[in-house]
């Protein structure tokens, strides 16, 4: 970005610099699409959301005086005989991350122009967020089976479901939502909006590709949560 | 849809040659301003009733709607105080009125108050409107978000009007809906009433993120040429600002919400504790009540200056403007909005000094608070040293905004007393709480308000408001509302407690009632001055007298429109070019006592103007 030269604007180096840079006329953030510079705050908001989940949730851990269930043991999977921990939750996570890396591909496929490969690419993101959404479901209705609630729960503390199931939940309706998003997205782009700059169905906004970045901001996003709910419920 | 554009406005942005009037004379480089970054943006034009009026896109529309909107929900607050008064003051005279009744009036006038009128009308109602105008934007960024916006918000109003009619009422836990009381039984609305309470809040955070982001991208993004960011008028800085504030507290209000609903409806217990209620073990148990104070009061400090901060904005350019005087110090004024938001994030628990936390976070906040009393002493320093030596007219945009300065500087000296965990503790929840809060986010922003409802009135509807009225309405308004919390204070240092729906027999009875007749009657008189400027307003609509262009004489882009009132797209053909800040009043050598901010700099050569 600093070889580049936006209406006339030249980049100023140093601290000095980019403080003059960022107070210039016009735009703080230059060349950058509204849309993006959008789904960027969006995001810094959203990540106050999940922060207060999990941190209301280590709170809620911490001052248990109950028993926390031993994750190991609660999210195992029985294949063959054999109980595997954690075997459900590393496939998940493992196409959840590939999600990742087929959506930043589209994004750049995307912006080469190549209708057809981008595509393809966002649906199999798609594909693979519903994979993800279908894994939870059945570790949910696994979980419930077993006797878990967000009321109670009989390996120990109650809040374990309590929070397992809110916070999980909540990051699951942001994948969906996602997942939406991802296959009105694929038609778009095998149907060409985004090449013949066709407008929008409800905001009269003119198509671009940017638009599949801006989506794919959300995607990462969703995943980079992700793996902190991994690491805050699983592995702790 | 394509076919229903205007094309009209798509007009491509013309290249620098063109747009510069002087070029070829010597005054082109002192005048030259950079071509433009961004297209022209294309615009929805609503052509029936329903595109142009209710389901509008343009960002004047959406403003008046969310003025109009938030304005309904004060008079209903407005009504609510009322009827707490009548029951303190004169005890027993509304039959009707039982303790569960006094809670849920006083639960639903805090909520409204804070959230639903002064958060939107500030952000909602003078953003939408100020913020694309006083940029040079054509309108807001994301539209037709803008529009959803606006309608979450009407049905987060609507929900929470809805509460009134459900079975068991509204809630009646105090607006800051403290578990475990707030959903058990016994409490006042713990059914319907709580649970509509939390779903409207939880609209009304989803309504205003889809705005806050319109509001902030608009001014980071879609600034027009020349305006850089000190160039802003200090209503964007403050709007801007407290939106920041706003799209980081709110997730925490949105997290509370979500838990509480969940410990309500499904019987998790995020905070509730063991419970014994008439000698029984309820379901609850193990959840920690003061997580949600931690939550709530993580989104309730932000949220003081979430309303304060677009205040402190606007009431520096009403004051610069009336007073015909530059605003003292412009950087130190931008950089004690930022700072006060920022330090507002780790203030909040001094609402919590007597939850029992760890003495060592009381130290820790008192200190913070403390703190943010500096950059506020700075900001009231520079609006006294603004008037200091101003032309100045005492108006009524004047009276209102000299009404802020005064009732702004003593919530703010009782906030000093309340900052600190020993002089708070015995203070704690006694009516000296009750004047504090009022006066400083309740009187204090509702002068500005008014001052910029007269002062921006002529520029949406085209007329003056009649003056004589509005110097009754203030007056009334101003010496009222000090007869009404100054006593407070009082009141709270014998002790009375707050939230008490009656005295009974207390030892400081004889010399609380008095002054609790005079307060409600009191009360009643501001009330009722409210609707001067109702009446104000529908007297000058009919026959006020017609504003023309620019009335008061003011240099930010809002008043160089090309029409006034200004049309969709704001600015006509062609977008204004920014040279100066908006604060070039009483300019030595120059021509008038101010001088526009599209005014080059080629025309002003003589005059003693400092480059801004």
């Amino acid at each position: 970005m600093s070889e580049q030269k936006i209406a006339d604007y030249e980049f100023k180096p140093g601290f000095t610099g980019m403080a003059k840079d960022t107070g210039s006329d016009q735009t703080m953030f230059k060349g950058v699409h509204w849309g993006k510079a959008m789904m960027w705050i969006f995001l810094l908001s959203d990540t106050f959301v999940f922060s207060c989940f999990l941190i209301s949730y280590m709170k809620g851990r911490a001052s248990t005086t109950v028993e926390w269930p031993y994750p190991s043991e609660v999210f195992a999977l029985t294949v063959f005989g054999v109980s595997v921990p954690l075997l459900l939750i590393a496939i998940m996570t493992f196409v959840l991350i590939t999600s990742s890396g087929t959506m930043a591909l589209a994004v750049k496929y995307g912006y080469e122009k190549n209708r057809k490969m981008c595509g393809w690419l966002v649906l199999a993101t798609a594909i693979g967020g519903l994979t993800f959404v279908g894994m939870q479901a059945f570790e949910w209705s696994k979980l419930i089976h077993e006797g878990v609630r967000p009321w109670e729960n009989p390996f120990g503390a109650a809040q374990f479901g309590s929070y397992f199931f809110m916070i999980t939940g909540f990051h699951g309706t942001h994948v969906s939502i996602g997942v939406i998003f991802l296959f009105i997205y694929a038609y778009k782009v095998f149907a060409g909006h985004y090449d013949t700059q066709k407008r929008g169905w409800f905001t009269t906004m003119k198509g671009d590709y940017v638009e599949i970045e801006i989506l794919g901001l959300y995607w990462h996003f969703v995943d980079l949560v992700w793996v902190f709910i991994f690491a805050f419920f699983y592995l702790w | 849809m394509s076919d229903e554009i205007d094309n009209k406005q798509s007009i491509q942005a013309q290249s620098s040659e063109t747009m510069n009037q002087y070029s070829g004379s010597a005054a082109a480089d002192i005048d030259y301003v950079r071509p433009a970054e961004i297209p022209e943006q294309d615009l929805y034009h609503g052509h029936s009733f329903i595109t142009k009026w209710v389901f509008c896109q343009d960002a004047k529309v959406i403003g008046v709607q969310y003025f109009l909107t938030a304005v309904f929900t004060g008079v209903v607050g407005l009504i609510l105080s009322w009827l707490m008064r009548l029951q303190l003051g004169f005890p027993g005279l509304a039959g009707f009125m039982t303790a569960e009744h006094y809670y849920q009036f006083v639960t639903m006038h805090g909520m409204i108050m804070v959230v639903y009128f002064l958060t939107a009308l500030f952000l909602g109602g003078f953003g939408n409107y100020l913020i694309p105008l006083m940029v040079g934007a054509r309108d807001m960024v994301f539209p037709y978000v803008n529009m959803i916006s606006f309608w979450m918000f009407f049905i987060a109003v609507a929900v929470l009007m809805a509460s009134f009619f459900v079975p068991g009422g509204p809630t009646g836990s105090g607006w800051t809906l403290y578990p475990p009381q707030a959903i058990l039984e016994g409490t006042p609305g713990s059914g319907m009433g709580i649970l509509l309470m939390l779903v409207s809040l939880s609209l009304f955070v989803i309504g205003f993120t889809m705005g806050g982001l319109n509001y902030l991208i608009t001014i980071l993004q879609a600034r027009t040429r020349g305006m850089t960011l000190m160039r802003m008028p200090l209503t964007v800085w403050g709007i801007f600002t407290a939106t920041v504030l706003a799209m980081l507290a709110f997730p925490a209000l949105l997290v509370s919400s979500i838990m509480m609903t969940l410990d309500k409806v499904l019987g998790t217990s995020f905070f509730m504790p063991t419970i014994l209620k008439a000698g029984e073990v309820l379901e609850y148990g193990g959840g920690s009540p003061i997580l949600f104070q931690h939550l709530f009061w993580f989104f309730g400090h932000p949220e003081v200056y979430i309303v304060a901060l677009p205040a402190f904005g606007i009431v520096s350019d009403l004051i610069s403007v009336h007073a015909r005087k530059n605003i003292f110090g412009y950087r130190m004024m931008v950089w004690a909005i930022v700072g006060i938001g920022a330090l507002s994030f780790f203030v909040w628990a001094h609402h919590m000094y007597v939850s029992g936390m760890n003495p060592w976070f009381g130290f820790f906040f008192a200190t913070t608070t403390l703190i943010i009393a500096v950059p506020t002493a700075m900001k009231v320093y520079n609006w006294i040293i603004t008037l200091w030596r101003g032309n100045i007219r005492i108006n009524t945009v004047m009276l209102w905004c000299l009404g802020f300065i005064v009732t702004f500087v003593n919530g703010g000296i009782t906030g000093i007393f309340l900052g600190n965990v020993s002089v708070d503790v015995p203070l704690s929840d006694t009516y000296f709480v009750v004047a504090h809060f009022h006066m400083v986010m309740g009187i204090a922003p509702l002068m500005v308000i008014m001052g910029a409802v007269y002062h921006w009135f002529p520029l949406v509807a085209g007329r003056m408001l009649h003056e004589g009225l509005g110097k009754w309405h203030f007056w009334i308004t101003f010496l009222g509302a000090y007869s009404i919390y100054f006593p407070m204070h009082y009141l709270g240092f014998i002790g009375v407690p707050r939230r008490y729906f009656e005295m009974y027999d207390s030892p400081y009875m004889t010399s609380a009632i008095g002054m609790n007749e005079f307060i409600s009657l009191a009360a009643f008189i501001v009330g009722a001055a409210q609707f001067i400027l109702i009446f104000n307003i529908i007297k000058t609509l009919k026959t006020g007298k017609p504003a023309g262009k620019n009335p008061w004489k003011a240099n930010s882009l809002e008043w160089h429109t090309s029409t006034v009132p200004p049309e969709h797209g704001n600015f006509g053909d062609r977008l204004p070019v920014v040279h100066r800040w908006p604060y070039d009043f009483s300019v030595p050598g120059a021509k008038e006592d101010f001088i526009p901010q599209t005014t080059p700099p080629s025309e002003v050569v003589h005059t003693e103007v400092e480059k801004t």
